[in-house]
């Protein structure tokens, strides 16, 4: 591979690697940019439905950031596992396929960062859930936001909620993201030290 | 004056849009204007992706015909034909068989055709390309590595030949091709240089004076 990290927010970690710009197969090649896939393999067991689901969501984050124009007719290919879920796994995700995406060198016009929103009965707002409350909560929200103006990318939400909570919950997640930011400039610059 | 936006950078309207992660690099050309010059990132990658004019190392997979099909680490085979070498002609054909080392140039590199190399520099002369001999060792390294071992007077290089004698081929690849005496001396080479990726000077400097002392 590319590329293979691990950032982990709590006890959830999720190991990241990256293969590309790489051949492609007759069948998937796009004549003007990259085909990229995107994997993910849960802890235990087969890939199911909800693993297809969140397959597409960060396909389709990580095609809105990466400049595939550059490599025609190449595929990328990004696979995450699963180590440990404790809560807010498809933000650690995210996270994990930015990371690779950084550490591989393929070129992008931004970065992202995934945060979980949840609410709780009460109303309050809770970043970074763990699975106990995940649970408990009325609803939750992940936020894929960008590095550059912290445009939100991908939203997708388990629950109801109303219109206000989901802005409330935004403004909470755009804070939350710039400490994201800096952890990634932190790893970033600890690399390129040693060299 | 002119600036210049070399890898990691592109143009966005009017502005500068930085694509990879790396330090920011500086050149400053020879008129010495305040904004000209040259800039680009040095970001560290595994992956190699082809630029015209860049010297690899490729290694034969297949014959179609009147051209060699290369494989040299990109998403694409590049093809390289039988006339390219130097001093070859229909009837004195090079002799390249499947699995041979080829060190040669891109003359096409771009992200829309097939790349294409050559075993000739525009005079026709080879300058030091062609078909790599037998023996040696091929091994693959960062592209960061290869780009610091080919900067002027590298230290590592000179320490190293103050080892043992032996002959080095850098691809831009990423690839290496090393050949010493003996087997053992080219595979404590291939190991010094990989793991000096890694290294502090200091460090490598004790591990080269291990091995000179035995």
């Amino acid at each position: 591979p590319r590329s293979a990290l691990s950032p982990s927010p709590g006890d959830t970690s999720v190991l990241a690697g990256l293969y590309g710009p790489a051949e492609v197969k007759g069948s998937k090649e796009l004549p003007d940019r990259a085909a990229l896939e995107v994997l993910l393999r849960p802890k235990v067991g087969l890939p199911g439905v909800v693993e297809r689901s969140r397959e597409q969501l960060l396909r389709q984050t990580c095609e809105a950031v990466v400049l595939g124009a550059l490599h025609p007719r190449t595929a990328i290919t990004l696979v995450l596992q699963v180590l440990s879920d404790a809560g807010s796994l498809l933000s650690c995700c995210l996270n994990a396929a930015c990371m690779g995406l950084l550490d591989a060198g393929l070129p992008l016009s931004s970065l992202f960062c995934g945060v979980t929103c949840a609410l709780d009965p009460d109303g309050a707002i809770v970043l970074d859930p763990t699975t106990q409350q995940e649970q408990e909560a009325r609803a939750i929200l992940t936020f894929a936001i960008d590095s550059a103006e912290r445009k939100v990318l991908m939203t997708t939400t388990k629950g109801s909620c109303s219109v206000e909570e989901m802005q409330q919950c935004l403004a909470a997640a755009q804070r939350a993201a710039d400490t994201i930011f800096q952890f990634y400039r932190d790893s970033v610059r600890r690399k390129y030290s040693k060299s | 004056g002119r600036l210049l936006c070399g890898p990691g950078l592109r143009r966005s309207g009017t502005g500068l849009l930085v694509t990879k992660c790396g330090l920011l690099r500086h050149r400053q050309a020879g008129g010495a204007a305040p904004a000209s010059g040259a800039y680009w990132v040095d970001s560290q990658q595994k992956r190699y992706v082809p630029v015209k004019g860049d010297h690899v190392i490729g290694i034969v997979t297949a014959k179609a015909g009147d051209v060699f099909k290369l494989d040299v680490g990109g998403s694409e085979q590049a093809s390289l034909s039988y006339l390219a070498f130097e001093g070859a002609t229909k009837r004195n054909r090079p002799n390249v068989q499947v699995g041979d080392l080829v060190y040669g140039q891109f003359l096409v590199a771009n992200k829309d055709m097939e790349p294409e190399m050559v075993c000739i520099d525009s005079h026709g002369r080879s300058s030091g390309m062609g078909i790599i001999g037998q023996d040696g060792f091929l091994f693959k390294v960062s592209l960061g590595l290869i780009r610091k071992l080919l900067a002027p007077k590298c230290e590592i290089i000179q320490e190293l030949s103050q080892l043992y004698p032996f002959e080095l081929v850098l691809g831009m690849n990423g690839r290496i091709w090393v050949k010493a005496k003996t087997v053992q001396q080219t595979l404590i080479i291939v190991n010094i240089l990989e793991a000096c990726e890694y290294m502090t000077a200091e460090q490598r400097r004790q591990v080269l004076a291990k091995f000179s002392g035995n």
